[in-house]
């Protein structure tokens, strides 16, 4: 029951995210989402993954997004309304496709040929990614430092072509 | 349909709506933080699909390892993106993907 009641606050998050008129508010709502995703990752017995999706997903790339929609010009109350209109035109097909996509996937009945194992008794993800997939962290190392050398590049241009 | 299955059954349908939410939204926005966004829901169903695989073979400990992998990615992508669109803005004044044209080849 709380499996059910977690998995349409999720879906029901992330159209939230998609359809709310305000930037602003989709950041907070990208922000719920993340924060029912760790909840589900917990049930199914994924503290640690979890725990990231929470402090990362759910706190920094969110706060990232708010700083970023800070910088930007913030539309007045009739700018606003014209977007609403303008948003309702284009995104109103989302709730109907979901609910198409809904109905048609609850009569295929997905099925799974791996029924629930029990979980192994190296279920640490600590000891996989230091002794099973060291290379998946020297892959997240060179990630992040080629992420700060491209934003190092890029606030460098800008500020030489002021 | 036992408790495995219909697990499996609801959360694959929930992964495939959130996916769909993911993709229409970086299919119809015009704002470049909304396309951001919309890449975000996209990795949220991934994630959770990611998940799922691994409670389901059993496999929890391997799938996590994946999913932090993906999430150290993800913030990676999230902020050389942003770092686009925040040099974008400077330029143009404008985070509207329509109004982009110096990029036309």
């Amino acid at each position: 029951m709380l499996d059910a009641i977690l998995l349409v606050a999720l879906v029901l998050a992330s159209v939230l995210t998609v359809m709310t008129a305000r930037v602003l508010r989709a950041a907070i709502a990208l922000a719920v989402t993340s924060a029912v995703l760790a909840v589900v990752m917990f049930r199914l017995g994924s503290p640690f993954a979890g725990v990231f999706e929470l402090s990362v997903c759910a706190g920094l790339i969110p706060a990232i997004l708010i700083s970023v929609i800070g910088l930007t010009r913030r539309l007045g109350p009739e700018g606003l309304a014209a977007r609403r209109i303008e948003r309702l035109k284009r995104y109103w097909y989302l709730p109907v496709l979901l609910i198409i996509a809904a109905v048609i996937l609850s009569q295929v009945n997905l099925r799974v040929d791996h029924m629930v194992q029990p979980i192994t008794p190296e279920a640490d993800p600590r000891t996989v990614l230091w002794n099973l997939r060291h290379l998946d962290l020297l892959g997240q190392i060179v990630v992040l430092l080629g992420g700060a050398f491209a934003v190092v590049v890029l606030l460098k241009e800008l500020r030489n072509e002021r | 349909m036992n408790d495995e299955a219909w697990l499996f059954s609801a959360f694959g349908t929930g992964t495939l709506l959130v996916l769909i939410a993911g993709v229409y939204c970086v299919l119809v926005s015009r704002n470049l933080i909304r396309t951001i966004i919309g890449v975000e829901i996209l990795t949220k169903a991934v994630t959770l699909l990611l998940i799922l695989a691994g409670y389901i073979t059993g496999r929890t400990a391997l799938a996590q390892s994946l999913a932090i992998t993906l999430i150290v990615i993800e913030v990676a992508v999230v902020v050389v993106a942003v770092s686009i669109v925040v040099g974008l803005y400077k330029d143009d004044d404008d985070v509207n993907a329509g109004t982009l044209t110096k990029l036309k080849g």
